[in-house]
């Protein structure tokens, strides 16, 4: 027993001692003096954002101990508003019911954007006849009781094929967005379809499935591009692909989204906290492109950099 | 066909069924480890062990998860087993059967199944936010030293049952206390199925990942913990975290991963029939 005891103790120094020591070279500016702590959650969607914010932070600031957590849009302003964090991300904007939280917890927050997604449509690569669906059609498919149950119910000239659906389920803020633009109701679905929480599995469900229509976030369709079918939304002016460009200049409506973090006021008194936050507008145009989403133009980074310069002068 | 030849068919067709149906869950067993192998082997390696979680697939590690893992399990085995053990040893030995400690061990073998995630919600509760030790070190390992004490329990009390009553009876003749003979004869004895006990209960611990991420485990953590209130992330939040990314590297760093904590749960039960055999032997 004591044998075994010790090994699980070396084990844990040997482990402990191979620790990576920060780049050496660097010269000692300001900002590889700071130390604390920056706590983040929220969002699974931005999460791979401020993973990547995060890392890139390390390299300058090896002191600060910046966190990331994604327990959910929702399960992140549960906690943001208890005071437990200093950042939370969001794939949608606050509700009434959590800004209350805030409220009565004293806390006050800024809203930054930080990047902008799409919601891709997708479809099987052999479907040759869905290339294009309009915002009415998407509501028809997905709307709570919805009568499509074969390909045809949506236009007669489609096969005479059962219909197979994939997407987020409940708890994803992708699932709320995409009802609140289509259907004009958070939460209003249909609910006999393949709801995933990995969109990996409803990637995976469409690629396999000749006559199944999903949809998810943009970088999951971009990832598998080569095996995917993809849908123009049509909002009657035309049917328009997801891409870098249409989501960033507005085009590929209604189904682009912004991106948030929101963060504590008091929490962005502390240096590391607001060095961080200038850190993370510096470097979203690059870091979010990089992991699958798409920056904003320039002006608006500016533009944030100007809010959250206000937000913190009070 | 008389009686005889009725039951012969009959025992035979049940040694098939009963091996075919063994043969179909090893056979499943190991095509899965065949397919997490294939998909992952290719990425273990020194880097992968000692790096650091990281936005691009082929430089992330798991470095900061093992360490998690590692400081989460060690708190929890010194919290739960005195308290496992010696709530076995209690019942076992000192309880009166009564009323009281009926209701205790009905539920102590009701807790032992209750689903996971409400062990989390009850650490977020209790330790999280009433005790205020945050989403620690600390936090996660009471909390899952509260989902694994009801199974060291129960084996502590089984291993003790199984102590041969002429052992103990051999010591109570020789004018042992009832203390020493629990020091030197019962938990000698049954030490085997005790620690037997323990490594399964954290086999099972080590593969948490639900009641640690309500507790508050994060995804991006780039330090090893260095005390029991700092944030921490384990293998299979990092796992999770990686398998639900769209970029195809993430699945094979995933996989990668799967196999440490695959190994390290081998290893762990491995330890676990050594030494009860060894100690079986010993006994005998």
């Amino acid at each position: 027993m004591k044998k075994l005891f010790l090994l699980i103790l070396s084990t844990g120094l040997i482990l402990t001692a191979c620790k990576q020591t920060p780049k050496e070279g660097e010269s000692a500016n300001e900002a590889t003096e700071l130390t604390g702590s920056v706590t983040i959650d929220g969002s699974g969607t931005v999460f791979p954002v401020s993973e990547a914010v995060g890392e890139e932070f390390f390299a300058v600031s090896p002191n600060v101990k910046v966190t990331v957590g994604e327990s959910g849009t929702g399960g992140g302003f549960k906690k943001f508003g208890a005071g437990e964090l200093d950042i939370t991300a969001a794939s949608r904007d606050i509700k009434e019911t959590e800004a209350e939280l805030c409220k009565t917890n004293n806390i006050e927050f800024v809203k930054l954007t930080v990047a902008l997604d799409g919601i891709a449509v997708v479809i099987n690569k052999e479907n040759t006849w869905a290339t294009s669906l309009t915002v009415a059609e998407l509501k028809k498919i997905w709307e709570p009781n919805s009568t499509v149950k074969k390909w045809s119910d949506i236009r007669k000239e489609f096969p005479k094929e059962d219909i197979r659906l994939y997407g987020p389920n409940t708890s994803h803020g992708t699932f709320d967005f995409f009802t609140e633009e289509i259907m004009g109701e958070s939460g209003a679905s249909r609910t006999d379809y393949n709801a995933v929480s990995d969109y990996n599995i409803a990637v995976q469900g469409v690629i396999n499935d000749k006559f199944a229509l999903g949809y998810f976030g943009l970088s999951y369709y971009e990832e598998n591009k080569t095996s995917l079918g993809i849908v123009g939304v049509d909002n009657g002016t035309g049917a328009v692909l997801p891409s870098l460009e249409t989501v960033a200049n507005g085009q590929y409506a209604p189904l682009s989204r912004s991106l948030f973090i929101f963060i504590n006021k008091k929490s962005a008194q502390r240096p590391e906290v607001k060095s961080f936050v200038e850190f993370y507008l510096n470097n979203a145009p690059v870091l979010s492109k990089e992991v699958g989403y798409v920056p904003m133009p320039a002006s608006d980074y500016e533009a944030q950099k100007e809010v959250f310069k206000r937000a913190i002068a009070k | 066909m008389n009686n005889h030849q009725k039951n012969r068919i009959i025992d035979l067709t049940f040694k098939v069924y009963g091996f075919l149906f063994t043969a179909i869950s090893v056979l499943i067993l190991f095509i899965l480890l065949y397919a997490i192998i294939k998909a992952g082997y290719s990425r273990i390696n020194w880097d992968f062990l000692t790096g650091l979680p990281s936005r691009k697939p082929e430089n992330a590690g798991i470095y900061t998860a093992i360490m998690g893992t590692f400081y989460i399990m060690v708190v929890t085995l010194i919290i739960s087993i005195p308290v496992g053990v010696g709530a076995g040893i209690y019942l076992e030995e000192y309880a009166k059967k009564n009323g009281l400690t009926n209701f205790l061990e009905i539920n102590i073998s009701n807790l032992a199944g209750v689903p996971s995630i409400i062990y989390g919600l009850l650490g977020l509760g209790v330790f999280v936010r009433f005790f205020g030790f945050g989403g620690s070190i600390l936090s996660g390992a009471l909390t899952l030293s509260l989902l694994i004490l009801p199974v060291i329990i129960v084996a502590t009390r089984e291993a003790i049952k199984a102590v041969p009553s002429s052992l103990r009876d051999a010591s109570f003749a020789m004018g042992a206390s009832k203390w020493q003979t629990i020091q030197y004869v019962v938990l000698p004895t049954s030490f085997g199925g005790i620690l037997t006990g323990i490594i399964l209960a954290l086999s099972r611990a080590i593969g948490e990942t639900a009641p640690l991420i309500v507790v508050g485990a994060m995804a991006y953590v780039p330090f090893a913990p260095k005390s029991l209130f700092d944030t921490f992330s384990v293998l299979p939040m990092q796992i999770f975290t990686w398998t639900t990314r769209p970029q195809t590297g993430f699945a094979v760093a995933a996989s990668g991963a799967i196999i440490i904590l695959l190994l390290i749960t081998f290893i762990m039960n491995g330890i676990a029939v050594y030494f009860r055999n060894k100690w079986q032997k010993q006994l005998q």
